[in-house]
């Protein structure tokens, strides 16, 4: 990660961020601000009472999003953002309480919380962001990278079979499913704000470029060639059985909203 | 609404329950666990009482997560407890360094049963205590407190609540089977009898608050969310604004604090019982369910003449360390029965720091000291 120095005069978003806190942590390229932009794009465009919204984070490059975000926020441990925002919302069902964490945080080390949460249907959100790696600690092999994608910790390939995260979700009782990439900003946008006022465990896994460690060990070097791909391979396909959206190393991403 | 619902007056009772209804008075009004023997019981008091209260309770997944949803739950501006014992306790130590850092006031009771591992799931044990200190990684002051009765485990659930809130930590009430699943009489005082402390509020606006910039007792009044505050709270170290702060200075400022709070008030948090130090030339220095067997012991030495003292720890952490050097100058040794392999002598020995012998008790779990084994000891040392 570097830090990236930003011209911030006078964005239309800069209230609902934290400018106090920028430049951010986040690496020229990364995906992650793109993801905030349209969080916050998608809260805006749901009215909700911004002092009862309340964002939850885990650990991770993905799990700083909360400190940058001008509502009340919490960065809590690795993989417990879920449970966090369950107490959180049972005490004070007046909250609107979002969780914004990475694909490792939630369904790895999270993973157990993750389904129980969508069992359970407790009424938050949470945006997963899924970027194929553990990109804080340095690349390493997650849960949702694809076979035979390289990182730090499978420079032979990943052998292990990845998550299908709607899937996961579907099946274990979410109210809202739905994938994005970071190519499809404005559907996301509305994807958010659907979700943001859908009762119930509401999912969007937000597939997103990390092109300083997935990105530079997969021949995807730069953020703009991450999205490229994304832009030029993904499918929307809403409506489908999640079960056939799986994502195979550097092929077609299906997108779309699943379940509502 | 909780009037109706508020029980007051005697009963028979057992520890686990009373631990619950400890709570209940307490003014908690949520409890998230995982099934465990011998804690279970309190889970399922609080099952059945939360509701009648307006109250919310929630089974989670693990224990990793029932605290997880106890901080969010005291963020969430509710009074929140959790109950478990050996094996979920070590699976909290994670968050629990969450609730210190973060300075969320909540409740966590240990029912100890016999260990390491799954141990004796339905036996006694007391071997929790230094993992109680020491458990999540670095450096923090605790506070916690033993009772050795189902009265002691109503009343000292009350003050957990308190001191959490007064001092803004996770406290810890560090129980074990043998209390909790005693059954004796419980009395309830009615609720305008009972002292309930809540956090304190930030006296300035949004704008100007500050969520980690402490009053004079070294607390930061805290705000809840969704009170408009906007805080931002995170388990890395913070400024005073509650930002990360990646520095050796900043490290420096919030680690003394979170440790001096504690330190600096040890007046007020420390609670001892103690019987005719004065003049002893031994003293029984002991907690718990332990403390309860010893007392038999020390009574049979005093009837044959020996000079015994007692000392009770009804709080343990933080450790009384300057009772115990005062006392370590007048007694030839301090005896602690304690149901592990040494923990707490460990500490007395540290206290009295050579002046004095300590001689450890120890029982490896599964029952109690017979008070046979603790009037012996008793005797040699005294001889
Ligand atoms: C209990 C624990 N184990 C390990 C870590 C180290 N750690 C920090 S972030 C992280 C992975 C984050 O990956 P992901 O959730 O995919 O987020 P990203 O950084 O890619 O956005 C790990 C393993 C930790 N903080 N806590
Ligand atoms: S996710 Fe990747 S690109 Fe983004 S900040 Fe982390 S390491 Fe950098």
């Amino acid at each position: 990660m570097n830090t990236a120095t930003t011209n911030r005069a006078g964005h239309p978003l800069d209230p609902y961020l934290r400018t106090e806190r920028m430049p951010h942590i986040w690496c020229s390229g990364c995906g992650l601000g793109l993801v905030v932009n349209c969080f916050l794009r998608g809260l805006i465009q749901s009215r909700l009472a911004l002092d009862k919204v309340v964002v939850v984070s885990g650990i991770g490059c993905a799990g700083r999003a909360a400190g940058y975000i001008n509502l009340d926020s919490f960065h809590t441990t690795h993989g417990r953002a879920i449970p966090f925002a369950t107490g959180l919302k049972l005490a004070n069902p007046e909250l609107k309480v979002v969780v914004i964490s990475g694909d490792g945080d939630l369904t790895a080390i999270g993973g157990n919380h993750f389904i129980h949460a969508a069992r359970r249907n407790v009424d938050i959100t949470v945006l997963c962001i899924n970027n194929f790696i553990y990109g804080m600690t340095g690349g390493q092999v997650g849960p949702t990278t694809p076979l035979t994608a390289r990182t730090t910790t499978s420079v032979g390939g990943n052998i292990d079979q990845p998550f299908n995260i709607p899937y996961l979700a579907a099946a274990s009782g979410a109210a809202y499913v739905a994938r994005w990439t970071t190519a499809q900003v404005i559907r996301l946008q509305k994807s958010i704000t659907e979700a943001l006022l859908k009762n119930g465990f509401s999912l969007i896994e937000i597939i997103t470029p990390c092109p300083t460690y997935y990105g530079r060990m997969n021949k995807q070097r730069t953020g703009l060639e991450q999205m490229k791909y994304y832009r030029d391979n993904s499918i929307v396909k809403s409506g489908i059985d999640p079960k056939h959206a799986g994502i195979e190393f550097n092929g077609p991403i299906i997108v779309g909203r699943f379940v509502d | 609404m909780t009037e109706r619902k508020y029980l007051a007056g005697e009963f028979f009772m057992s520890g686990d329950d009373a631990c619950a209804e400890g709570a209940i008075s307490a003014g908690c009004r949520f409890f998230a666990g995982y099934p465990i023997t011998p804690a279970s019981e309190i889970a399922e008091r609080m099952s059945e009482r939360l509701p009648e209260v307006a109250g919310t309770y929630i089974q989670m997944e693990d224990e990793l997560a029932s605290l997880a949803a106890v901080l969010g739950a005291s963020w969430g501006g509710v009074k929140a407890m959790t109950a478990t014992s050996g094996p979920g306790f070590s699976l909290m130590m994670e968050n629990l360094g969450l609730g210190i850092m973060t300075e969320t006031p909540c409740v966590i009771v240990d029912v100890q049963r016999g260990s390491p591992s799954t141990g004796l799931p339905t036996l006694t044990g007391q071997g929790d205590m230094m993992q109680a200190r020491w458990g999540s990684h670095g450096s923090y002051s605790i506070i916690a407190l033993s009772p050795d009765s189902p009265q002691e485990l109503y009343d000292l659930t009350i003050r957990a609540f308190n001191l959490s809130e007064k001092y803004r930590l996770p406290v810890l009430v560090m129980t074990e089977a043998a209390t909790g699943h005693m059954y004796e009489k419980v009395v309830i005082p009615p609720m305008n009898e009972i002292e309930v402390v809540h956090r304190r509020k930030p006296a300035v606006s949004a704008g100007e608050y500050l969520p980690f910039k402490p009053d004079a007792d070294l607390v930061p009044p805290m705000a809840n969310a969704g009170e408009g505050y906007r805080v931002h709270i995170t388990g890395l170290t913070h400024d005073e604004r509650g930002y990360p702060a990646m520095t050796a200075e900043a490290q420096d400022r919030l680690v003394r604090r979170l440790v001096d709070k504690i330190e600096r008030n040890r007046d007020d948090i420390i609670d001892l019982e103690e019987d005719r130090i004065d003049g002893a030339e031994v003293v029984v220095c002991s907690y718990g369910i332990s403390a309860r067997v010893s007392r038999i012991a020390v009574e049979q030495a005093r009837s044959e003449g020996i000079r015994v003292g007692m000392l009770r720890l009804i709080t343990v952490w933080p450790f009384p360390e300057d009772r115990i050097r005062d006392i370590s100058e007048q007694v030839r040794a301090f005896v602690v029965p304690e149901i592990n392999y040494g923990q707490i002598s460990l500490e007395v020995e540290r206290c009295a720091c050579g002046r004095t012998k300590t001689v450890l008790v120890p029982h490896m779990g599964g029952g109690v000291h017979s008070p046979g084994t603790i009037l012996e000891v008793i005797k040699q040392v005294a001889r």
